[in-house]
This record gives structure tokens, C-alpha cells and sequence, in this order.
């Protein structure tokens, strides 16, 4: 969201808060029975983020320990009670199935929100200085220069392949722009045995993991050296080899896979977390509450990624939720949460870090909401600039930009130069429009895998189908293309 | 809601509603017995008289005895589940491989696809087949297309989703249902639905170790109601073969779960009036046993396909068409469709909704004498 838009909303939040501060301070001192008794006593409770702890290095008591609510007593919690006032059993507390809860004699409703919206954890300033009192995780020389080199490598991709789109040589891409820090710095977080299930907007960690360009543009092309065997739209990356599940259009049912992958992982005792990307828009699926509920009450050691980039499509989050973003979702289903500035590298290595440790040690899932913005159109099919100012988007492409904050501080080592900046993108350039002639050369894979995967193997309506489809074929070759062999 | 349902069904056996009897002809279950033996596919040893959900439940302790990484969960498995097919899972496998699930249909099918595409048997189970909707997407979007979208790269085979079906006398529109078809549209799904306990248990065993991933409907009108041996130990049946469990030879009868006692019944009355019915259970929906069906009614000459879901749209639209184009000059009379009529399942109407043995009857009577 636009700062300037951020700043009006914040104000006019301030000032209906004030008006109501002032009807009921009013309502209090001149009418005896006032007219609204939810106003009546005390301010509504405002309900305080939960810090986010450091890496719990707790021994596993049980299972797994994991900090929840329970009904049931024990002898500490008495203690606790009688201290404070409250015996159990008592008429100021219930002992309910639920769990404990005291009562109170003044009505209050929580409120839609809080007064301040969860704040947003940040290391790099926009000038790419580290912010004094930040604490993050220590990134070594080589590894922050692998970072940017694969942002930079992202970027370039991606404005080559949108260009080939445009030029009719793909049918579909989808670009990451803007979002090259949430790729690129969450993937350098985990290891390779973490399973990671996309949405489709994380080309870059598949690209962190090892997936060359040959392979991008292989699958972009849909030819015979696609591992998807050219059965899915552009950018429908996967790689088994990788553990990075093969992407599916359908929004948010990777969610709660990725908690039954969780679940394997945990039952496996794998040192490996599963880890799941979505945009706020996949927040409205229902999925996403299956995931996230299955998540808590299954002590699945899954991080939920994501990526609130201010819009879906053409529908801005002022229309997608009215809560606090998703961030605040994760306190209601039991589930540690954290913000971070989607566009500072080291915000988001240092979060995802700390996340992957909480949920392989203690068993639990851990939900990030990094804020960003979507620089680039939604796709190759949608022109932005037709629901969005244009200044909004320059504002983020240059102002805000991941690149360019990150690049800072890795010059500000002393690690990088522009002589470095000009050589990594003339050679990513080149590497990947030699990639793009070599893909759209390779013939699309042979006819009979249009059969085969549906089940293990191919049962007998299909054969029969494929059979009848060659007869066709062999009487009519000019109604199929050439480059599919036969 | 579900603990109601499991206290009327209780009432309605006592009542006596439907009757206590072996569901396969008893000279067609020796026959298919000893067949069985001859072919390897049902156990030697001699079985122990049980109903369906005893016949399940030793199907599902026999999954996870023999697999480290199968798992049952669902709404409510964890105590026995509401038709007690889960009982005893829980004490001897652990609450980690037999567990509850909160009350989302989505998130266990969608919990279930993660966890069998990490290379384990995820048997989840819907409590109602009325109720398998809410999964409708993760089921035919995902499950049914991880394979092939991927290029073979992942697969969730492992996965088995098992639920209740069809009538049971009483359950109106949302405990009733007979959502088959639904899924029979759908390339990449296997759709399994018994007859009886001795081929539930063969068939839920070899559904849970396919290697793609299956729907099993359990007719659970015949959960307590459908008794005969079943073998102790561990046997699979066949998927995607169909069975002929009567012989004959002027019309083909073709069914599948509880609607061959019905169809049975009506063969038997059929033989009174000198029609011989050769009677076939399709026991596998998709993909389906068509080279069965075509041997028979080249024989026979007439087709009558009945089951419990609407007419429209069901899967008998499917039979009827690819038999005819595959028999055409073999049929002597217009495919027959006995099945329930286009609207939802009622309460008070369930008898004259439901495709009786009379109507089979009439039905036979009129294609035979087309």
C-alpha cells in the first residue's frame, strides 16, 4: 500500500477514535442512562502483538512442546489463581472445555482493530543502511553476494521472458518484480530438504535451489525437456529433485498440502520444514483457513509465507479483508506470526531463519506476512494501469525497490561494484537468450505423453482414445502442428 | 448431527427396517469363492461371519499393521468413528497415525493430498458422502491431476478417500447421497464401491495400496446389515474388473453397492417368470470394467443398468451409451435405466424415490419383451 495511502487511512482511523472518545466521555458526563451501553465502562482491551521470542532453544517435553490454551488444571496454575485473587471453582472464573476464562462485570466487544497496526520488522534502512538496534542473522560475504546475483538474475529473467511473451514466443508469463528480496532471501533462509510449495510468484527459489535458465525456459516453451512435459501454462515450475512441488493455478490448495507434507516431515523426524507462498488474496480461499487451523491443532512444522503485495489482480486489500492484513489471522488460530518489510532482504533471511528453527524444533507452524508491493502487472494478460496510478507504481519500482536497497549495502562493504553490476547482468542477458533460442528450437514432447501420467499407467479407454486420435492424425496431419513427433 | 444419525440408524435395525441376509446368492458366493481361491484373490483360510464396518475395520488395521507410513483421520475416527469402521485404530497405532481432524472437508482432503505425496498412505475419511462437496476442489483440481500436471515429477497415490453412502432409509437430502458421478467426469481418480464385506475389505485393501489416488463409497445401509464371511486375513480384489455374480443368459443386470441385493431380488423373481438374468457387479466405477459388460451383452442381447443416484446425469448414462456403441447390432431392445428420480433425496418419499426391486422388475419385463 502507498505510505501517503497508509498516512490517510492511519489519520482518519485516529480521528474517528477521537470522535468516539468523545461521545462517550460525553455519554458519561450528562446522561445517567445512556443511550448506548456498549459504551458503558472502561476502553475496550487492546489486545498487544505477541513479541516475536528469539529461537527458542527449549528441550522438546514430550512430543512436542508447544504453548497452548487447555482446560486443564494443574497445581502452578492454582498457585497462580489463589495469588491473583482467583480460586478455582469460584464464581470469578469458568472452567470451561475450552479453557480457563475469568469473568468480568463490565461489557466489552474487542475492537475491529487496534489502534496500531502490527508493526513491520525491518534491518535495512531505504538508503540500505542497517537500521542501529536492529538485531538480525549475520549474512556472510558470499552468501550476500549469492543473494543479490540471483535477484538481479531474477530481474533480468523476468524482463526477458515478459518480452518474449510480448513478442508472441510464450503464451503466459508472470514476473516477480518488486518482490526479488521475498524470493531470493527466504530461499537462502532454508535448506534443500525443506519441501517448498509455491504459489507462483516465487520463481526464485526454485532458481536459489539450483534450477538453471535452460530449465525456466524449457517449461516456458512447453518442450519435449520440460520435466512437466509441456502440460501446464508458462511459469508452472517444479522440480522434485529440488523439493519444490510443481505449481497449480487453483489459489491456496498448496496450503494445507503443505501441511500434510509438514506432518510427514515431523513424523519422519526430518531436520526440515515444510514451506508454503501465497499472496493476500489467497487469504480470502477457504484453504487457507483448513491450512492454517489443521497447521495449529496438528502441530505441523510449516511456515505460511505470505507475500501481501497489496493487490490481487485489480482488487486492492481494502476489498480483499478489513482485518489487519494477515499477520493478525495467525493469533486467532494459535499460531506464532511475524511482519516484515517484503522489500529488505536481510528483514526477511533474518525472519525466515528464525521461523524455519521454531517450527522444526518445537513443532509448530509459524505464519510471516512480508508487505510488498507488486511492481509489475498481475500477468502478461493484465495492463495495471488500468485500476492503479502510475506515479504509485514509479514510486515503488524506484523509491522502494528491493534491488536497489539490497545492492546498497552490499556496496557498502565493499563486496560490489559497477563494473560487477554491468558484467552479472550482460552475462545472466546473454546466458538467457541463448537459453530461449535453444528452448524454442527443441520439438514439444512426442504424442504419447499426452496419455500417460493421468493414473501409473495408461488403462484401456485411453489407449483406445489414443489409438483412434493416430488414425485421425494419419487421415488428417494438416489439422496438427509440426512440432509435436508423433 | 452425526452422533443422531448413528443412534436412528441403530433404531431403525432394530426396527428390523430391511432384512438380514447374505448379499450374494449363495451358489454365486461359492462359485465366486472357490474362483477366487483358484485365482489367488481371496484367502485359503475359511472367514468369520462379520457386518461391513467389521469388515472395514479389520481392512484398515490390516493397512496400518502392514504400512509404517499409512494414517486414518478424519471428523471423529479418533474414539471409532460414527459407524465404527476407525474402532481399536487408535489404542494399537497412536494418535499419531489415527487422529482427528478439525470439521473441514477441504482441509482433510487437502491435508491428505500433501501427506500422500510425501510418499505416505493418507486414508482419510469423509464422514458423509453428502458432505464430500466442500472437497470437491482439492479432489478434481489437485488430487485427481498431480501426476500428470507435473509430468510424473510428484503424485499423491497414496491417497484413499474413503466415506458413508447412499440410502439408509431415513436420511433425507444430506445423509443419502449418491455423489458417483460426480467424480466418474474426472481423469485421474479411481471411484471404488462395494457390495458386500468380503468385497469391501478385498477392495478397500487394494484401493488404499494403488499407487493413484482412489474415492471408496461404503453403502452404509449395509454397514450392519450385510453379514457373511469374510476372511481373516490379508486379500486384495482387483480394481477396474467387474464381476458377474450370476449367470444368465436373456438380459445382462448391471449395479454396484447396495442396489445388487435389490437387483438380486429381482433376478430371482425374474427366473419365476422364465427370464434368466446374468447379474454384474461394477464394484470399480472409473476407469470401468467395459470388456465385462460388452461379453455380456453380446450374449445377451439387452442391457439394464439401475443404481440409486439420479437418472440424469448418472453414471448408467455412461454404460448405456458405450455399450450401445459398442453392441449396437447386438441389442435387441433400448438400453433400460432403473435408477432414483432428478430430485434431491427426500424423507417421507424415500420409497417411491428409490429404484425398488418391482420397478427393476417391470423394467426386465419390458426389455425382454421389446
Amino acid at each position: 500500500m502507498a505510505p501517503w495511502r497508509a498516512a490517510a487511512m492511519a489519520s482518519s482511523q485516529l480521528a474517528r477514535r477521537a470522535a468516539r472518545r468523545l461521545l462517550s466521555s460525553q455519554h458519561r458526563r450528562h446522561c445517567a442512562a445512556p443511550a448506548c451501553p456498549w459504551l458503558l465502562g472502561s476502553a475496550p482491551p487492546v489486545l498487544a502483538p505477541s513479541p516475536v521470542a528469539a529461537a527458542a532453544a527449549g528441550d522438546r517435553r514430550g512430543f512436542c512442546s508447544v504453548r497452548r490454551f487447555t482446560g486443564e488444571s494443574n497445581a502452578a496454575a492454582a498457585v497462580e489463581e489463589a495469588e491473583n485473587g482467583l480460586v478455582a471453582g469460584g464464581d470469578q472464573a469458568i472452567d470451561f472445555p475450552g479453557g480457563k476464562v475469568s469473568f468480568v462485570a463490565e461489557m466489552n466487544f474487542l475492537p475491529e482493530s487496534q489502534r496500531d497496526r502490527i508493526n513491520c520488522y525491518r534491518v535495512l534502512d531505504d538508503d540500505g543502511r542497517t537500521i542501529s538496534g536492529s538485531r538480525f542473522q549475520e549474512v556472510s560475504k558470499e552468501l550476500a553476494l549469492k543473494m543479490y546475483n540471483e535477484m538481479a538474475t531474477l530481474q533480468v529473467m523476468d524482463t526477458i521472458f515478459f518480452e518474449a511473451q510480448r513478442q508472441g514466443r510464450i503464451s503466459f508469463y508472470l514476473t516477480s518484480h518488486g518482490e526479488e528480496a521475498i524470493n531470493i532471501a527466504s530461499a537462502a533462509a532454508l535448506t534443500i530438504d525443506d519441501i517448498v510449495l509455491p504459489q507462483y510468484r516465487e520463481p526464485g527459489v526454485l532458481l536459489w535451489r539450483g534450477f538453471t535458465l535452460q530449465e525456466f525456459a524449457n517449461q516456458c516453451f512447453g518442450n519435449k525437456l520440460d520435466y512437466g512435459k509441456g502440460r501446464q501454462m508458462p511459469i508452472h515450475y517444479g522440480s522434485n529433485r529440488l523439493n519444490y512441488f510443481t505449481v497449480s493455478s487453483p489459489i491456496a490448495t498448496q496450503l494445507p498440502h503443505a501441511v500434510g507434507a509438514a506432518y510427514s516431515l515431523k513424523m519422519d523426524k526430518k531436520d526440515a520444514c515444510a514451506i508454503t507462498y501465497f499472496g493476500d488474496g489467497g487469504t480470502s480461499e477457504g484453504d487457507f483457513h483448513a491450512a492454517l487451523n489443521f497447521a495449529a491443532v496438528m502441530e505441523a512444522p510449516v511456515i505460511f509465507f505470505c507475500r501481501n503485495n497489496g493487490w490481487a489482480i485489480s482488487t486492492p486489500t481494502s476489498e480483499q479483508f478489513r482485518s489487519d492484513g494477515a499477520v493478525i489471522r495467525g493469533q486467532a488460530y494459535g499460531m506464532r506470526s511475524i511482519r516484515v518489510d517484503g522489500n529488505d532482504a536481510l528483514a526477511v533471511y533474518s525472519a525466515v531463519h528464525t521461523a524455519r528453527e521454531m517450527a522444526i524444533k518445537e513443532g509448530r507452524p509459524i505464519l510471516v506476512e512480508a508487505l510488498t508491493y507488486r511492481v509489475g502487472h498481475h500477468s502478461t494478460s493484465d495492463d495495471s494501469t488500468k485500476y492503479r496510478p502510475v506515479d504509485e507504481i514509479e514510486h515503488w519500482r524506484t523509491a522502494r525497490d528491493p534491488i536497489s536497497r539490497y545492492r546498497k549495502w552490499v556496496q557498502g562493504n565493499g563486496w560490489w561494484c559497477d563494473e560487477d553490476e554491468s558484467e552479472l547482468r550482460n552475462n545472466v542477458r546473454q546466458e538467457l537468450l541463448k537459453a530461449i533460442q535453444v528452448a524454442e528450437r527443441m520439438p514439444k514432447p512426442p504424442l504419447a505423453e499426452l496419455f500417460t501420467d493421468v493414473y501409473d499407467e495408461v488403462p484401456s479407454n485411453l489407449r483406445e482414445q489414443e489409438r483412434l486420435l493416430r488414425d485421425t492424425i494419419k487421415k488428417h496431419p494438416a489439422d496438427y502442428p509440426a512440432d509435436v513427433h508423433i | 448431527m452425526a452422533a443422531k444419525s448413528l443412534r436412528e440408524i441403530r433404531r431403525a435395525a432394530a426396527a428390523g427396517i430391511g432384512s438380514r441376509r447374505c448379499f450374494s446368492g449363495d451358489a454365486a458366493a461359492a462359485a465366486a469363492a472357490a474362483a477366487g481361491v483358484a485365482e489367488g484373490k481371496v484367502g485359503g483360510g475359511a472367514g468369520k461371519e462379520v457386518n461391513l464396518f467389521t469388515a472395514i475395520n479389520q481392512a484398515l488395521h490390516i493397512a496400518l499393521d502392514t504400512d509404517p507410513r499409512s494414517y486414518v483421520f478424519g471428523e471423529d475416527v479418533g474414539f471409532g468413528g460414527v459407524f465404527r469402521c476407525t474402532t481399536g485404530l487408535a489404542d494399537r497405532f497412536g494418535r499419531n497415525r489415527v487422529f482427528n481432524t478439525p470439521l473441514c472437508e477441504q482441509g482433510i482432503a487437502g491435508f491428505a493430498v500433501g501427506l500422500a505425496a510425501m510418499g505416505n498412505r493418507a486414508i482419510a475419511e469423509i464422514q458423509f458422502a453428502d458432505y464430500i462437496f466442500p472437497a470437491f476442489d482439492q479432489i478434481v483440481n489437485e488430487a485427481a491431476k498431480f501426476r500428470y500436471r507435473s509430468g510424473n515429477e510428484f503424485n499423491c497415490g497414496g491417497l484413499t478417500i474413503r466415506s458413508p453412502y447412499g440410502a439408509v432409509g431415513h436420511g433425507g437430502h444430506y445423509h443419502s447421497q449418491s455423489p458417483e458421478a460426480f467424480f466418474c467426469h474426472v481423469p485421474g481418480l479411481k471411484v471404488i464401491i462395494p457390495r458386500s464385506p468380503r468385497e469391501a475389505k478385498g477392495l478397500l485393501l487394494a484401493s488404499i495400496r494403488d499407487p493413484n489416488p482412489v474415492v471408496f463409497f461404503e453403502p452404509k445401509w449395509l454397514y450392519r446389515l450385510a453379514v457373511e464371511e469374510v476372511p481373516e486375513e490379508d486379500y486384495m480384489l482387483p480394481l477396474s474388473e467387474a464381476e458377474v455374480i450370476r449367470k444368465g443368459s436373456d438380459i445382462t443386470l448391471i449395479g454396484w453397492g447396495a442396489q445388487l441385493a435389490v437387483l438380486e431380488e429381482a433376478c430371482e423373481d425374474a427366473a419365476k417368470d422364465g427370464i434368466s438374468c446374468e447379474l454384474i457387479d461394477l464394484r470399480t466405477l472409473i476407469p470401468w470394467d467395459k470388456e465385462t459388460v460388452e461379453a455380456s451383452v453380446s450374449k445377451t442381447g439387452k442391457l439394464l443398468v439401475s443404481h440409486e443416484a439420479p437418472i440424469t446425469g448418472g453414471f448408467g448414462a455412461e454404460i448405456a451409451a458405450s455399450i450401445t456403441e459398442r453392441c449396437f447390432q447386438r441389442l435387441e431392445a433400448p438400453v433400460a435405466r432403473v435408477c432414483g428420480l432428478d430430485t434431491p433425496f427426500p424423507l417421507v418419499y424415500e420409497t417411491f424415490y428409490m429404484p425398488t426391486k418391482n420397478k427393476v422388475l417391470d423394467a426386465i419385463k419390458a426389455t425382454v419383451n421389446y
